[in-house]
């Protein structure tokens, strides 16, 4: 007996979910712990680079030199806006703030390396390449990037 | 040890949003068969070596190769993956090849970008310490380098448009395309904002698709066609990760990869010696960029070559030809995807889009936001 039929195609519907906890590293956990406990910016610098980077790191790229705690030094917190986009699409990995959300990449007073960040307190439509910054600190902080709300005009 | 490596067949699917009726290993199958098929090929007898180039989240299992190992002729054989683009596959399988380890090496890309969310995806590929939380993906990446580069050069909206209207325009004589159309200025720039300088039309859209293809030695190549295309030139290089650490308005590495690549190609003046290049413009900035990396144009010219008809398929070095990018090619084969068409230009067999008398051509292709890695392949037919 004939019995045919078109079968639609299946899709298994699935959600992957990890928590996790990421060690940040030598250098990083200084630096999560100065922006927790005191609202400051770490950097590192290479001497032999003289280049002040941003994250801290434990090697330099450029020249790979080894890189040590007794090269962090505090960098910002002001800043100049290198570039920036506002994004107008919605996606649940974005932060809890007002659409549209604004990226930017931040050069920090003293670093020679941008930190990539949020812009907020501001018309959207008046920023501009070269704006001055300042970070927001967010008043309950546990030690991670969202310790900074977003840098608002100085 | 083989002293030349040729690309001697090459099988696509048709790029579509999305494939329901195939999965990522049926998907392989397809064009696997084709170019088994095309080429005359047995998997048992003539392929010792398959590399392919799939994205574990997109694919849902880790080492996301596992899922096509036995379509792939991996099993009980030797099978590897390369993370993120087709190009890296090309570029060591030649590497295999040239070695004298391997005789005739199958490279595959395949991606159904429908199965899962793209920015959540690419989200994935910033680091966890410092920039996953911000939430940003390859488009917000992207745009914040589209705007360095156009702050950088005094460039405009309208500069990038024009690249989407050229290749969209090109997309309509490639059968394979999923986004094609004559555009006019305006279509661009009133298409929806996605994040500013970019909108939905400035960005590659999300489609399934794969692409095959064997590459063998020299001696092997020559007997299973008339018309090989060799790899003449290879370069690879990576720039710095974070987008904070480099210039986002060059692209350093991809000058370092093309030199290497022309180095070994005796590429001097590439306007001159290339035919047409296939490039990853995944966005519509991206082309402009790639074009000074690719030492086609000093650093803010690219705008000036595209509207002066310079890069259209009809003028003095095409570029995109088939649309690129685009006109829909998924992530992680868009790489395969620029060698294969460049391949198929030069084997005379790119129909329609065909560019006359191509006898030297480049593929470009990324990896990682804002381009943080290159991937160059100069291919020539004689
Ligand atoms: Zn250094």
């Amino acid at each position: 007996m004939e019995n045919k039929f078109v079968q639609a195609p299946f899709e298994v519907d699935q959600h992957i979910t990890a928590h996790s906890n990421y060690f940040a590293g030598k250098m990083g956990s200084k630096f999560y712990v100065a922006l927790r406990d005191s609202k400051e910016i770490l950097g590192v610098r290479c001497k032999t680079c003289s280049k002040v980077l941003w994250p801290p790191r434990e090697t330099c790229g450029r020249c790979f030199s080894l890189l040590t705690e007794d090269d962090l030094v505090k960098i910002g917190p002001g800043g100049s806006v290198v570039s920036f986009t506002r994004v107008h699409y919605s996606e649940p990995i974005h932060p809890d703030v007002d659409a549209p959300l604004v990226y930017a990449v931040i050069q920090l007073d003293g670093a020679d390396s941008g930190m990539t960040h949020l812009i907020g307190g501001v018309d959207p439509e008046q920023i501009e390449i070269g704006m001055r910054v300042t970070p927001v600190f967010i008043e309950n902080r546990n030690g991670n990037i969202l310790d900074i709300v977003y840098f608002k005009p100085e | 040890m083989s002293d030349r490596v040729a690309i001697v067949g090459v099988a696509q699917t048709r790029f579509s949003p999305k494939r329901a009726d195939a999965n990522v290993a049926e998907l392989a199958y397809e064009v696997i068969e084709k170019v088994l098929n095309d080429t005359g090929l047995s998997i048992e007898k003539d392929i010792d070596n398959t590399i392919s180039c799939s994205h574990d989240i997109w694919d849902g299992q880790t080492i996301s190769n596992i899922g096509i190992t036995d379509v792939a002729g991996g099993h009980l054989r030797t099978e590897e993956k390369m993370a993120m683009d087709g190009s890296t596959a090309a570029y060591y399988g030649a590497v295999g090849i040239l070695s004298g380890e391997y005789e005739c090496t199958l490279l595959l890309a395949h991606t159904k970008m429908s199965q899962t969310n793209r920015h959540i995806v690419n989200n994935d590929a910033f680091e966890p310490i410092y920039s996953r939380q911000l939430g940003l993906d390859f488009t917000s990446a992207g745009a914040l380098q589209a705007r360095r580069f156009m702050h950088a050069h005094g460039l405009s909206r309208e500069d990038f448009a024009r690249v989407v209207m050229k290749n969209l325009g090109n997309a309509m004589a490639n059968p394979l395309a999923c986004r094609f159309g004559y555009y006019g200025l305006d279509d661009v720039l009133s298409a929806p904002m996605e994040a500013d300088p970019l909108t939905a039309m400035d960005a590659a859209p999300d489609v399934d698709g794969a692409v095959a293809m064997i590459v063998a030695s020299e001696s092997k190549a020559k007997k299973i066609t008339d018309t090989p295309v060799w790899i003449q030139g290879l370069g690879s290089c990576y720039d710095d990760y974070f987008l904070g650490d480099r210039d986002l308005a060059e692209c350093m590495a991809l000058e370092k990869a093309a030199a290497q690549a022309y180095k070994m190609a005796g590429i001097s003046n590439p306007v001159k010696d290339l035919d047409l290049i296939e490039l990853s413009d995944e966005f519509s900035y991206q082309e402009l960029l790639w074009l000074e990396g690719l030492g086609v144009c000093k650093p803010g010219e690219g705008a000036r070559l595209t509207e002066s008809g310079f890069t259209s398929r009809e003028g003095e070095l095409p570029v995109n030809p088939s649309g690129g990018v685009l006109s829909g090619v998924p992530a992680n084969v868009m790489g395969l995807n620029r060698v294969a068409e460049a391949a198929l230009q030069l084997m005379g067999k790119a129909g329609e889009r065909q560019v006359k008398d191509a006898k030297r051509a480049v593929a470009q292709g990324h990896t990682g936001f804002c381009g943080q890695h290159q991937c160059v392949i100069v291919l020539g037919n004689q």
